[in-house]
């Protein structure tokens, strides 16, 4: 089984700041870290290799400093990896990305079959989760998204059934492969990094293939491939005006909220 | 792409089993205004297995259309007959604008209609304007897990498609009587040519309720400081019948699951009543949940952003607070009077 996970390197987010001053954001001294939901398809990946035997390919598409995160993946269990860079590629949104992870899928298919992609359900900087969808439809590939568990993969009648989240409830369902599936963090526990693996993450040098490599028009990548724009960036004001601070001590503020919520009809006593 | 033959603001009407999502009927208030702007007609498109009834929902909540495609196959959402129903639609009616709701169904759908028709596509948007001499679509969305919000639009290539989260806009009024045209095509494949078949569902218990549902919601955040005082959350939202919710801070530190978050990383929410118990109120969670009816904070920090936005706020420590809350709720729901003698509302 060959397994294909797409990664991407995204800023921390939780470290981003805005600037109260200029409201932009400061992305100086922010750690570029893996995606975390694509920490969890990686796993997921090597899971299944161990289970079924074969191969797990990690590409990802992202400037040079990008081999972090193909590093990461070896020292996680992975066996080859590509970085998919090249300055034509910059400033492509998810519609013309979703064309060059595609053309680096079908480019590795040529030598190798692949029979699973992974990737995670969004990238938090994003968060669009629509990059894995349009992988799957330009490969025309069943898509799974949102996986929480994957029941079971029947290798010889080419066969996989997964858990997907819904609102609410989850959906059982049964694909052929190949098909993609975007995961979700619930789907496993990530292990430590072996020391064998570490050692061969140390040493790793990923694959660097550009767009001749993959053989992608240059009018469909980076600003000319992309339909969307982004126009003004802004940060949030809230709408509210404040309200009242209750007064008294705990039992008063209390009974004083109370009365309130019941006098405004927000309440109803239950007779 | 002559952009001319392009009219219409179409809305995905999502059902499940026969069950609207609410999100649909929010978005027909924007879709509305949107055509009425443009001036041009506001059409739905259903798909499912014995529908047609939500077809004249739709008319009620303002659809002048319905573009329904009934088939067996439609019974459960799956991505392969819906996106090439969907795009079979949009290739052959050519609307100027789609929107979808940002469900886990809406964004899976959305990612692969709009590579099939070749558009872009706008995730998980939290506001929508229209430019009226350019007919642009200006969708706002929170990038950056919400710390900064950015305009997108899609200028060249129609129809211009964006998904819209849950929660952030309200349904209009329902107008008795007013009808609309349903215009029927076929899905044009066959069940033996899809690949992915759905064996079943797991519903989960009532704990996990749809937050984005709830009336009230009772919602704990850092300040909290322990797991073990999730407790006093949980008693209060008991009392009051209402579902217990959480802060980012809350969630990250593992004191309750993430199905639980409210705020712009999570889910957002516009109960009848929000009580925010140990929330400082960072922005990204106050646009979650700002739009709730009435939103009382507690919280021991007088200077804490959340009482700028709170209806209600009493300031001090919350394991007093709380617990004195939920007695006297629990009294005066019953319909008891207060220990200090002042009388219940009446209804």
């Amino acid at each position: 089984m060959h397994v294909v996970v797409c990664i991407k390197q995204v800023p921390d987010t939780t470290e981003v700041r805005i600037d109260p001053k200029t409201n932009t954001l400061v992305r100086a001294g922010v750690p570029s870290i893996m995606n975390p939901y694509d920490i969890h398809a990686v796993e997921e990946a090597v899971r299944i290799k161990e289970q079924v035997g074969g191969k797990v390919t990690v590409i990802t598409m992202g400037p040079p400093a990008a081999v972090q995160v193909l590093k990461e993946a070896v020292s996680l269990g992975a066996d080859e990896t590509v970085l998919v860079t090249d300055r034509v590629f910059a400033a492509s949104d998810t519609f013309a990305t979703s064309y060059v992870l595609a053309s680096t899928i079908q480019k590795i298919a040529g030598s190798e079959p692949v029979d699973l992609i992974f990737a995670g359900k969004q990238a938090i900087d994003g968060d669009t989760a629509q990059t894995g969808p349009g992988i799957a439809q330009r490969m025309n590939l069943p898509l799974l998204t949102y996986v929480e568990k994957v029941r079971s993969i029947d290798v010889e009648n080419k066969k996989i059934v997964v858990e997907r989240r819904l609102e609410g409830s989850k959906q059982i369902v049964e694909s052929t492969l190949p098909a993609l599936l975007t995961v979700e963090k619930e789907i496993n526990d990530v292990r430590y990094a072996t020391l064998p693996n570490l050692i061969k993450a140390a040493t790793h040098n990923p694959k660097a293939w550009d767009h001749t490599v993959i053989e992608a028009d240059r009018t469909k990548v980076g600003l000319k491939g992309s339909p969307t724009r982004v126009g003004r960036s802004f940060v949030q004001q809230l709408t509210n005006e404040p309200g009242e601070i209750i007064e008294g001590t705990p039992q008063e503020a209390v009974v004083s909220l109370v009365d309130k919520l019941f006098a405004e009809g927000h309440l109803v006593a239950d007779r | 792409m002559s952009m001319e033959s392009h009219r219409g603001v179409w809305i995905f009407l999502e059902q499940n089993h026969g069950e609207m999502a609410p999100v649909s009927w929010e978005l027909a208030g924007a879709g509305r205004r949107i055509a009425d702007k443009l001036d041009t007609e506001l059409a739905g498109v259903l798909l499912g297995d014995n529908v047609e009834d939500l077809a004249k929902q739709a008319f009620a909540y303002g659809f002048d259309k319905v573009y329904l495609v009934e088939d067996g196959a439609l019974k459960d959402y799956r991505n392969i007959p819906y996106t090439k129903a969907v795009s079979m639609l949009v290739e052959k009616y050519k609307p100027e604008i789609f929107l979808l709701g940002a469900t886990t169904m809406g964004r899976d759908l959305a990612g692969a209609v709009a590579t099939e028709v070749q558009t872009g596509l706008t995730a998980d948007c939290t506001e929508l304007e229209v430019e009226e001499d350019t007919r642009l679509l200006h969708a706002v969305r929170p990038t950056f897990g919400g710390k900064l919000m950015a305009t997108i639009i899609c200028d060249v290539l129609r129809p211009q498609m964006a998904t819209v989260r849950p929660r952030v806009m309200a349904a209009p009024e329902q107008q008795e009587g007013r009808t609309g045209e349903i215009i029927r095509e076929a899905l044009p494949m066959k069940e033996e040519d899809i690949v992915v078949k759905v064996l079943g569902y797991i519903q989960e218990n009532v704990k996990t309720a749809n937050l984005d549902e709830a009336e009230i919601i009772v919602a704990g955040g850092k300040g909290i400081g322990e797991a073990k005082n999730f407790k006093l959350v949980e008693d209060l939202a008991e009392v009051l019948g209402g579902t217990v919710a959480a802060s980012r801070a809350a969630v990250d530190a593992g004191w309750i699951g993430h199905e639980y978050q409210v705020g712009q990383t999570g889910v957002t929410v516009r109960p009848k009543i929000y009580i925010a118990i140990g929330i400082s109120g960072a922005i990204q969670h106050l646009v979650g949940m700002q739009t709730s009816e009435v939103i009382i904070a507690i919280n021991k920090d007088p200077e804490a952003p959340i009482f700028k936005t709170a209806t209600y706020g009493i300031v001090g420590d919350l394991q007093e607070i709380v617990p004195a809350l939920t007695e006297e709720l629990r009294k005066r729901l019953a319909g008891e009077s207060t220990t200090e003698g002042v009388e219940v509302a009446s209804n």
